[in-house]
């Protein structure tokens, strides 16, 4: 066994890499690519940092294609996302004709690396058209849709569907966002990877020196928020919910942490509002963190007492599956994927308001019996379900099943 | 005699088709895809879990359980459905629309009564393939059967039990052929419930038996 598939085993079992392994080798070496919008920032470029080499090391050809674009596709795809996640956003027609232009150009650079492949992943809206400029494609295409999609703006969705109805699958992280679409629709959540910078072990030492860079004070509870500036994930909700919580438990802190993505022009603005809705309390630390501030996340996350992502609308919440993979209960909004990770009263709480994160701060502050027993079973709730490994499995399973038609029941080897 | 060890890996994929109450789910067992029932029944071992199940089916843990329909007899009757117990899933299918129906009769409440979240059909999509292992004799099964997969052990204990003749399992399906010679460990295995345990704890339990059998232990 090579070195990266031993260091899987050890995190998610010898069992896991052994089915890895016979379900790849019925696939033959095949050539899979991936496409999406940045190459850092966000969970999905996370994801296919480490799922392709993954791949590569079970025999497939496998690589990564990143569709580029100027401010105009991005300020496009942003309406796009936002749209998909229920906000009544019109696109103006200028716009439209922009994202149309640079899916077509892009389609002539990838020209070579997907015409031929045998399967290719397009992640969400931002790269969906391209499939529009392979009418000779040999493989088959699948759209993986990373966004809470349950109830889209309908007139955005259904500019967008004119693409996505073209491809062989789609792929939704849950039932609830599938759609109507002319073709089978893969339910498979995300994923995290063990042996990033973001979820790896840390010495305690390291989580010590990057509270101290910040400013905070180990001997007093923590909370921590990591995401994007974006309103979905309530920043501003997180910190009310603070506040509140402050009242009783005075030494309480907030770290509301993210980095910027190359393809969220809202970003800045975001921020802005969280800064000046955490104004004036030093305990309150709103921190701008450079796309690659991996080991900086993790031990943030591992400093804290409690992880907070108490987002509005969420596609999954990788954050809430990297606070549980560092045995930390999550405080998460009720909301997509949130819900299939932090399951109420065992892995953390479900909330739907900051009065409801705030009075569930408390009362994991004051008990951290309850706080460790959480965090036991979310840590193994993690490594059962939600490592990358279980993510390759059945993105492989998905090849396997459309590569032999619509039967129930395929059988390989 | 040779008992080929296989592997499955399940697929899940949405219908679109969801139910918001006991009448649409009834309304939509009768037409969903057979993939569904199968889906719903046997999945669930093969899919995120957190401890082990209340109820063993789908069915029955939306009728039970917070955001479903909080009706507790509708839950322990679906419970109780054997899957063995039907020819095929089309007869499965219609004893769920039985007790679903029958129960529509019995509760008004029900008739009216909506879930705060629907129960969304999906359907399953089964991959199987070889490993190249095989049992030569059941005196392999000690050294062997621990490296096998827990899905392996799905495909071979649970999923075959709607394949085989007599819907038991692959490993007492394959012992049989050799006469009364296990029948003691065929009746370990026989006594072995799988529906409650995550398939991590399965594998345990048949390799236990295993071992303790070849060992000597008696039961």
């Amino acid at each position: 066994m090579s070195g990266l598939l031993e260091a899987y085993a050890k995190a998610a079992g010898e069992d896991t890499i052994s089915h890895l392994r016979q379900l790849s080798s019925t696939l033959n070496g095949m050539k899979v690519v991936h496409v999406n919008s940045t190459r850092e920032g966000g969970g999905v470029a996370e994801i296919l940092c480490r799922l392709i080499p993954l791949q590569q090391e079970l025999g497939f050809d496998s690589r990564w294609e990143v569709i580029t674009g100027d401010k105009e596709f991005y300020q496009c795809t942003k309406g796009f996302h936002n749209a998909l996640q229920g906000n009544p956003v019109i696109v103006p027609e200028r716009l439209l004709k922009e994202f149309e232009k640079t899916n077509r150009e892009n389609a002539e650079r990838m020209r070579d690396a997907l015409e031929d492949a045998d399967a290719v992943f397009i992640h969400d809206p931002q790269p969906a058209p391209l499939i529009k400029y392979f009418p000779n494609r040999k493989g088959k295409w699948i759209w993986r849709c990373h966004i809470d999609a349950s109830q889209p703006y309908r007139p955005v969705w259904n500019y967008l569907r004119k693409f996505v109805a073209q491809y062989d699958t789609s792929v939704f992280s849950l039932a609830e966002f599938s759609q109507s679409l002319p073709h089978p629709q893969y339910i498979i959540p995300p994923s995290i990877d063990p042996l990033s910078e973001k979820n790896m072990d840390l010495p305690e030492d390291e989580v010590n020196r990057v509270a101290e860079t910040f400013g905070l004070d180990r001997s007093r509870p923590l909370i921590v928020q990591i995401s994007r500036f974006d309103r979905f994930k309530d920043p501003i909700g997180v910190i009310r919910a603070y506040r509140l919580a402050k009242k009783f438990a005075p030494g309480l802190q907030l770290v509301l942490a993210g980095g910027g993505a190359t393809d969220d022009p809202e970003g800045g603005a975001v921020l802005g509002e969280a800064q000046e809705a955490a104004g004036g309390d030093d305990d309150a630390h709103v921190l701008l963190l450079p796309a690659d501030a991996h080991r900086t996340i993790n031990a943030l996350q591992r400093a804290a007492d409690i992880v907070v992502q108490k987002s509005i609308r969420e596609g999954f919440g990788l954050t809430v599956t990297e606070g549980l993979w560092k045995g930390k209960p999550v405080i998460g909004g009720n909301t997509g994927g949130i819900r299939i990770q932090v399951i109420d009263h065992h892995t953390g709480f479900l909330v739907s308001t900051p009065e409801g994160a705030a009075l569930r701060i408390r009362h994991l502050l004051l008990n951290r019996e309850k706080r460790e027993e959480m965090g036991r079973k979310a840590r193994e709730y993690v490594r059962q379900n939600y490592l990358l490994t279980r993510q390759l499995r059945e993105h492989l399973t998905l090849i396997a099943g459309l590569h032999h038609g619509s039967e129930d029941r395929i059988g390989m080897g | 005699m040779a008992f080929a060890v296989k592997d499955c890996a399940l697929a899940a994929i949405a219908t679109g088709v969801r139910a918001h109450n006991l009448r649409e789910l009834r309304d939509n067992l009768l037409t969903v895809h057979p993939g569904s029932v199968y889906y719903h029944f046997w999945g669930g071992l093969l899919r995120p879990a957190f401890e082990s199940r209340e109820y063993m089916n789908d069915f029955a843990n939306w009728s039970w359980k917070a955001h479903g329909l909080h009706d507790e007899a509708l839950a322990e009757r679906f419970s109780v459905i054997d899957p063995t117990d039907f020819a095929d899933l089309e007869d499965l299918r219609q004893e769920l629309v039985e007790v679903a129906s029958e129960r529509l009769e019995e509760s008004e409440k029900l008739r009216l009564l909506h879930a705060d979240r629907p129960f969304m059909f999906i359907r399953s999509q089964v991959v199987i393939f070889d490993t190249y292992v095989t049992f030569e004799h059941p005196s392999q099964l000690p050294t062997t059967a621990p490296m096998m997969t827990p899905s392996s052990f799905f495909f071979h204990f649970v999923d075959a039990r709607r394949r085989t003749k007599d819907r038991i399992d692959d490993f007492r399906e394959w012992l049989m052929e050799y006469g009364d010679e296990f029948r003691p460990l065929i009746d370990r295995l026989a006594s072995l419930d799988p529906y409650f345990v995550t398939l991590t704890e399965l594998k345990e339990k048949i390799v236990k038996i295993f071992t303790g059998y070849f060992a000597g232990e008696t039961v």
